[in-house]
């Protein structure tokens, strides 16, 4: 926490919990009475979506997990057994498997949030690398959670990514079938991937906690990037920021319902409903939307070994971005440059994601390459360079001076 | 609860109606979010499926019992001979903890239908043992007579009786 205590026990029993365990003092100062800057937008409130998509998740998931059956005999089987025998399974899987990609729409928003108005910079370093970290963890239980309901999907996409390992020099192999406990993706790896896809959520909880402390230490960014400078600037936690909140994630819950109420089925793949069969590949092997540009950049590379360093490269880089943005202005509110190449760099993440799902050859093989070039230069040219030969418009003095910029103009 | 006697400013506002109607509808909504995710661990539709069943009777002699498998608990089923039907129906009511004729108890008086769980804490009784020429349970040390009433130890109700029905001369149906 950044100021002084402000929480006052209420009662008797108040104060003597406090001097034992201040849990209630924990609650006021960083749920209550935190103060968050005033000018904080929407694109604020999905830190909260977040947290909602991570409870359900963990809610839903446990549930599935007492009706389900991880064994490559009974694994589809139970799934279906799920859908149409447990009352309101169909409504539990359904919320899980949407659920995944509402996580994963609200974490890019969040993410390119983040990039946007500069949440990466100093003193915000550690808070931004959690939260790349929450990111890889999300990758990874999705990864595992897509292989459960061993589907011609979940075996072959388990079988093309774990072949990725494959590609290390030397002891690939060996990782490789370590990974399977086998010579192939068979029912020791399923096993696994269940045990593997149960524990990482609660990984991710866990280091979410960090997240927010790391958060709770300077504050909260905002949209003008200037750090918050007197008790003016602020506003409580609750009830301007709950409110907010709450209101972000009804219309959020909106789009979720659309997608469990109607359209269950359209953000996955076909073929994950016909049952694994070890000797028929499918003719199109596609990972979930979330994961396609990244499968661009892997098949944009015409080497294995090359493909799969670019691809795991394309998520690490975001570790260094604190480093690699040499601007010291934080929001791009006022960096005319930098706006114009985040554009383009949203349309280059589109455009990846457009080819991950497009087959591997002809000219999409070509845009994908260019695509890899231009998200990679991004980082490692526009950004450093940037912070270079950017001219950056005046930032203004104050949050509430920029809160209150034309009235305040006009009186000097 | 009239608000004529109240000062004007404990009148409720606008913004009192309007929070009281937000909690209530938002209360509401997560009421029937939390239905299914109870509702989930109930009997599904495959374990209703097998709710009945129907056995035929026809190779029981009498003196003989069977035991089948109903909702995963055992139903024991006995051909009683004509003693022990003339000892269960000869038993004064004041001696039964849980006093119930043996008419009520069957349909046909030959055939003793009956879930054989003790009713003390779940065991299942050994047959044509303990006091009474009928069941006993080893766990605790319930007797049963030949009717299946509880007539000694901790057991407070005699062996529960499913529904059932015949279907034939031979053959029931329970469930």
């Amino acid at each position: 926490m950044s100021g002084e205590s402000t929480y006052q026990p209420g009662n008797g029993f108040a104060r003597w919990m406090d001097t034992r365990l201040p849990i209630m003092r924990l609650v006021h100062d960083n749920i209550t009475d935190y103060p968050t800057p005033k000018n904080i937008n929407y694109w604020w409130t999905f830190g909260g979506i977040l947290t909602f998509c991570l409870v359900t998740q963990i809610v839903t998931g446990i549930i599935l997990a007492m009706h389900y059956t991880p064994h490559v005999d009974h694994a589809f089987n139970s799934v279906e057994h799920i859908m149409r025998n447990v009352n309101y399974g169909w409504l539990i899987r359904y919320i899980h498997s949407n659920g995944a990609s509402m996580f994963f729409l609200a974490v890019y928003i969040h993410i390119f949030r983040g990039m946007y108005y500069g949440s990466y910079k100093a003193p915000r370093e550690v808070l931004w690398i959690l939260g790349v970290i929450i990111y890889l963890l999300m990758i990874a239980a999705a990864f595992l959670g897509y292989m459960l309901p061993w589907g011609q999907m979940s075996l072959w996409g388990a079988t093309v990514i774990t072949n990725l390992f494959g590609a290390i020099p030397v002891v690939g192999d060996s990782l490789a079938i370590w990974l399977w406990g086998g010579f192939s993706v068979d029912n020791p790896t399923l096993n696994r991937f269940f045990s593997l896809h149960y524990l990482l959520p609660f990984l991710i909880f866990g280091v979410v906690i960090l997240h927010i402390w790391a958060l709770h230490v300077p504050g909260n960014n905002n949209p003008i990037g200037i750090s918050v400078k007197s008790k003016q600037d602020t506003v409580p936690f609750h009830p301007y920021i709950t409110v907010k909140d709450a209101f972000s994630l009804s219309i959020f819950l909106i789009l979720f319902s659309y997608f469990i109420f109607f359209a269950p089925n359209v953000l996955g793949h076909a073929d994950n409903y016909i049952p694994a069969n070890p000797l028929v590949t499918p003719a199109h092997i596609v990972p979930e939307w979330y994961m396609l540009p990244f499968y661009a950049i892997l098949r944009a590379v015409p080497d294995k070994l090359g493909g799969v360093i670019l691809m795991f490269s394309a998520i690490f880089i975001l570790f260094l971005l604190p480093w690699l943005d040499t601007s010291k202005v934080r929001s791009a509110r006022y960096r005319p440059l930098f706006r114009q190449f985040f554009a383009l760099f949203i349309i280059d993440c589109l455009l990846l994601g457009y080819l991950g799902a497009m087959p591997a050859e002809g000219i999409y093989v070509v845009l994908a390459r260019v695509g890899t070039v231009y998200y990679f230069a991004h980082f490692l040219i526009i950004l450093p360079l940037l912070g270079i030969v950017e001219k950056p418009k005046k930032v203004p003095e104050s949050i509430s001076a920029s809160v209150l910029g034309g009235s305040a103009q006009a009186a000097e | 609860m009239t608000d004529e006697q109240q000062p004007v400013s404990e009148e409720p506002t606008r913004r009192d109606f309007l929070y009281l109607a937000t909690v209530a509808f938002a209360a509401v909504g997560a009421a029937n979010v939390v239905w299914p995710l109870i509702d989930q661990m109930n009997p599904d539709a495959s374990v209703k499926a097998l709710a009945s069943i129907e056995i035929d009777l026809s190779s029981i002699d009498i003196g003989q019992s069977i035991t089948v498998s109903w909702r995963g608990k055992p139903v024991f089923i006995r051909r009683r001979t004509q003693g022990e039907i003339a000892e269960a129906r000869s038993v004064s009511f004041d001696t039964l903890p849980d006093p119930q004729g043996d008419e009520t108890r069957v349909t046909k008086e030959e055939w003793l239908v009956m879930v054989g769980i003790c009713t003390h804490l779940g065991c299942v009784p050994l047959g044509q043992s303990g006091d009474f020429n009928g069941w006993f349970c080893p766990c605790h040390g319930s007797h049963y007579d030949t009717s299946g009433r509880i007539r000694k130890g901790p057991a407070p109700k005699n062996l529960e009786i499913p529904p059932y029905e015949f279907v034939g001369d031979t053959r029931i149906k329970i469930g």
